[in-house]
């Protein structure tokens, strides 16, 4: 039991239209039995201000993390979040949030390698269901719990650690989605804010530089089917159908963004997200990094360790 | 509660008003700092030079604190749809302002920690409210030191 796709013709171009919804289609469906709403946003009290009527809440710091090691929620942990929000594994999750739904799509994408199949965007995120004057309430959602079972999070499919990453430079496209001054290294971190800062800056070697923004129009949704190939297959970074993908930014939820519209707009199959990401591999002892504008070579003892694989 | 030797009067107040209260309440107490936020004086409100250059991933906050002859002033704003850097602009302004530049100097760096919100909040936002702090500390040492 699924909730009806929204047949809007934008997302009929799209490799699984099944996954994106538009504020008509949600603002029809809000009352859906089998349909949750969830908001993701980078500010923690954002939702507080006001959401989505029936709309439940789950933050990436709080509620998605687990703060003893770098990681996520264990099945377990996951079982216990969902079924408190009242989400069972078959219902359709509306994801949906601030600053492009950057914090959504990375929601969706931690959902996934739990393996929840029905997962959706709003296109245009808070902003744009803001914009155009539909309801937001300060109502406080009491949701019934339900069972949600408990299922082993997948580390493989959509997911690249470090040594993933080494492994794979020569062999795959790497998609860098930061700015272009943290991508020459120009930019470590903002002054005053240390928090995500690292000790080298530049980018992982091969990798080409995407800004997020280049995914998205004027109203934060995503562009066309045939705008997205444009950049990211033939013309521009001439991604191939069958190319294992690694996207990356700073701690992962800017690229979740874009390894949602690879994977699900395009339906690229095998692209992965690098949650480690440049916090992680700026500091890291012994990865290499190229600095400046040119993607740059895979260094020489990493290319026979590939070539000998 | 604990001891609040150091802190002065208004930051101590403010953080046992924090403290007195469960963690799902902290949330909605910050966001009383967030609607509580003063707007800019005139002077600043048209004032390009104060905007904080800041990475897309960061709320835009401008902050600014001046040493005045009533004390030190903490400024701020940010934008509606960033409500928790607006409630920790709105914590420094009501806690730092009329405190002397020494008193202002002398808070400690991790009072961002000590409101009992690392839970609620999370760690790597709370750094934020630590990076205004910093920031009006660098601030008032170059109104009290001109190079």
């Amino acid at each position: 039991m699924t909730a009806p796709l929204d047949p809007s013709p934008k997302f009929a171009e799209y490799a699984h239209p099944d996954r994106l919804v538009s504020t008509q289609w949600l603002a029809q469906h809000l009352d859906d039995a089998d349909v949750v709403v969830v908001e993701s946003d980078e500010d923690v009290l954002l939702y507080e201000t006001g959401h989505i009527p029936g709309a439940v809440k789950v933050d990436w710091h709080t509620d998605l993390l687990q703060p003893v090691e770098r990681d996520y929620l264990d099945g377990a942990g996951f079982a216990a979040l969902l079924g408190s929000k009242g989400i069972g594994r078959e219902t359709t999750i509306v994801l949906y949030g601030d600053k492009n739904n950057w914090w959504a799509a990375y929601s969706a994408w931690v959902f996934t390698l739990f393996g929840h199949q029905d997962v959706r965007l709003l296109d245009g995120g808070r902003n744009l269901w803001a914009a155009e004057g539909r309801e937001l309430t300060t109502d406080v959602v009491e949701p019934v719990a339900v069972d949600y079972p408990v299922v082993e999070r997948d580390d493989v499919t959509y997911r690249a650690f470090r040594q993933d990453v080494l492994a794979h430079l020569g062999r795959g496209p790497l998609v860098d989605i930061r700015s272009p001054q943290e991508y020459t290294g120009e930019r470590l971190h903002i002054p005053d804010y240390p928090e995500e800062g690292v000790l080298r800056g530049g980018h992982i070697p091969t990798a080409r530089s995407v800004p997020w923004a280049t995914a998205v129009a004027a109203d934060g949704t995503y562009k066309t089917r045939a705008e997205l190939e444009a950049i990211y297959r033939e013309g521009g970074l001439g991604i191939q159908a069958d190319d294992a993908v690694i996207t990356y930014c700073r701690i992962g939820e800017r690229s979740s963004h874009t390894w949602f519209a690879l994977r699900f707009l395009l339906g690229l199959e095998n692209v992965r997200n690098y949650d480690g990401s440049w916090t992680e591999w700026g500091n890291a002892v012994r990865v290499p990094i190229v600095t400046g504008d040119e993607p740059g070579e895979v260094p020489a003892a990493l290319r026979t360790a590939v070539a000998a694989a | 509660m604990t001891d609040s030797t150091d802190l002065p009067a208004p930051l101590a107040e403010i953080r046992d008003s924090f403290l007195e209260l469960g963690e799902r309440d902290r949330l909605q107490l910050l966001l009383e700092f967030a609607g509580e936020l003063p707007e800019l004086p005139e002077r600043y409100a048209a004032s390009p030079a104060l905007l904080e250059k800041v990475e897309e991933c960061q709320s835009p906050v401008r902050a600014f604190a001046e040493v005045e002859a009533d004390g030190v002033h903490f400024y701020a704003t940010a934008p509606r749809e960033a409500p928790t850097t607006r409630g920790f602009a709105s914590i420094l302004a009501q806690g730092l302002t009329g405190l002397t530049p020494q008193q202002v100097l002398a808070v400690p760096d991790d009072f961002a920690m000590t409101l009992g919100l690392t839970r609620a909040v999370s760690p790597l936002r709370l750094n934020g409210m630590t990076g205004m702090l910093t920031r009006a500390k660098r601030q008032i040492r170059t109104q009290l030191h001109p190079a």
